[in-house]
């Protein structure tokens, strides 16, 4: 798996994988978020400038800027289970380096530490820390402990892409293959429909001696099928 | 085994306990016939299941699904019970304290830079009447004058109780802000927070020592002599914060610079929370106490009411065990 992953070791022994997110898309979250934030300061400013601009209503709105600048972050990820909107929307979730959801104190310091991570301008040091770090964690998580990973909506179920209409029956390789080119032909069975029909034929003739004289691809993908024990 | 089989003897479970999830996640107990019974034992046999399709390899598309319910398993189960009102509570009369106490050398470290860089140029600007156009510009410096002009000056002039409240936004948003950037840019091997102190310094020892001069030094220190107490003590703790980050990465001792850093954060946010409750309480002295004119007893009297009273917090807060 190509995929950039933290390991993290659960009480139960099992080893989970958590799909850490890069600059890109925390960047895109946090643009949302900015703006989600001063949208909310602009609204709450209307709502106390109603009735004037009093001095009240000045220092309301005033004290509303603070709370929103510091702890708009902090509230959403430690009561949205790890989830600001900026986030939420683009399908990451801030965690503890062991996978589990985010505390009030790992959330501060690692939002407030964003001032150091702005440094010297424009977040030039969080971007150059996320770069450098194997689990893209800038200034403010490694201080933390934190980790931003991507956390899809969970789907109902993703069970393996079914076998094409076309691959009928389950055909047994004609050589004894090892595990690891099992997995290939199984890997190529599961992404075949995800790949162009030119390009599956193509990649479907490079094991020329498993398929002779057959359509390399069907004949793969029934193979796989055998491989998976459908026939069985 | 084969794929086909593992997935037909685990399937069922798999869509359980991920309806137990959605449940969960969703803060229910039960809907549509799925109740969350049980859901802690079936996360682990989940958990044994993905070790073993890992192990033998199966599908990767498999092995990703039950990644993914052992994950949000492993979140529900190990989530931490986060702090109430009272811990917060705790937190700003007990452990802060404690914490300025176990700091103390960088607490007397950031009182001495910053009094003395103060005094120093506070003496300079007393002597030099040019000392001060290095940092504020004409118009500032005779609006200072101005305000605290023993004859005519602003300050103890009744204003709108108004502008008392807008001011006490004001501060809040201006002076936790600072107290907040000096802790997290000491991050930068602590020069983010020396800068930061030694700025605040320039700007009061310069105006302090000027006022003086000029012959405004009564109304000045009548105005400040309250809300000081909090206000500069909480900017000096709040740099006490931002010098222990610093130092964590400078001097790490017997841990890595990672470990240390992570050590010192964890212990310097008490003393962040402690110093922006202080600058909030400095807030409502600035506003709504110090601009009154009252005799300068008083004033003075006050102001040492209020440097006791954070004396005494600091010095005994949270002592009694617990």
């Amino acid at each position: 798996m190509i995929d950039t992953m933290h390991a993290v070791q659960t009480p139960e022994g099992v080893d989970l994988a958590l799909p850490v997110a890069g600059p890109a898309p925390r960047g895109l979250a946090y643009a949302l978020d900015l703006a989600v934030q001063s949208l909310g300061l602009s609204a709450v400013q209307t709502v106390f400038y109603s009735a004037g601009r009093t001095g009240f209503a000045v220092a309301l709105s005033l004290i509303a800027a603070f709370l929103i600048n510091w702890f708009y972050p902090v509230l959403f990820e430690v009561l949205g289970r790890g989830q600001t909107p900026g986030k939420r929307v683009v399908g990451l979730r801030v965690v503890h380096e062991n996978g589990t959801p985010i505390g009030w104190s790992a959330s501060l310091v690692r939002n407030f530490l964003m001032v150091a991570d702005f440094l010297p301008l424009l977040y030039l040091a969080g971007v150059t820390s996320m770069c450098l770090d194997s689990s893209f964690r800038r200034l403010g998580d490694l201080a933390a402990g934190s980790l931003v990973v991507h956390a899809p909506r969970p789907r109902r179920t993703r069970r393996p892409a079914p076998a094409p209409a076309d691959a009928g029956p389950a055909v047994a390789p004609p050589l004894l293959l090892t595990l690891e080119e099992q997995r290939a032909v199984i890997a190529f069975a599961e992404r075949a429909a995800l790949l162009s029909p030119e390009r599956a034929d193509e990649l479907a003739a490079i094991p020329a001696a498993l398929t002779a004289g057959e359509p390399p691809r069907a004949r793969l993908v029934a193979m796989a099928a055998f491989l998976l024990g459908r026939s069985a | 085994m084969k794929l086909a089989a593992f997935e037909a003897q685990g399937r069922a479970r798999w869509d359980k306990l991920a309806a137990q999830l959605d449940l969960l996640e969703r803060g229910k107990g039960e809907a549509n016939g799925v109740d969350v019974a049980g859901w802690p034992a079936l996360y682990r046999q989940v958990c044994n299941d993905l070790a073993l399709a890992r192990d033998r390899e199966l599908s990767s598309a498999l092995v990703a699904e039950l990644n993914q319910l052992a994950l949000r398993g492993h979140q529900l189960l190990y989530q931490a019970r986060s702090g109430d009102w009272r811990s917060l509570g705790k937190l700003v009369l007990r452990e802060f304290p404690r914490a300025v106490r176990r700091e103390w050398k960088l607490v007397l470290a950031c009182h001495l830079l910053f009094y003395s860089l103060a005094v120093g140029l506070g003496s300079l600007a007393y002597e030099s009447p040019t000392a001060i156009y290095v940092f504020m510009n004409e118009a500032s410096v005779h609006d200072f004058e101005n305000m605290y002009d023993p004859e005519s000056g602003s300050v103890g002039k009744p204003r709108p109780a108004d502008q008392d409240t807008q001011m006490f936004g004001f501060y809040i948003w201006n002076n936790v802000s600072i107290a907040f950037r000096t802790f997290a840019s000491g991050l930068v091997f602590g020069a983010g927070t020396v800068l930061s102190l030694a700025w605040n310094a320039l700007s009061l020892g310069l105006v302090a020592g000027h006022l003086a001069r000029e012959g405004s030094a009564a109304p000045f220190f009548r105005f400040v002599v309250a809300h000081s107490a909090f206000e500069l003590t909480a900017m000096l703790l709040a740099g006490a914060a931002g010098m222990r980050l610093g130092l964590s990465i400078v001097a790490p001792g017997p841990h890595t610079r990672l470990g240390a850093l992570r050590a010192a954060a964890r212990a310097s946010l008490p003393i962040v929370a402690g110093s922006a409750a202080m600058l909030v309480i400095a807030a409502a002295i600035e506003a709504f106490w110090s601009p009154r004119l009252f005799p300068a007893a008083v004033k003075y009297a006050a102001g040492g009411v209020t440097w006791l009273l954070v004396g005494l917090w600091l010095w005994l807060g949270g002592r009694d065990g617990d």
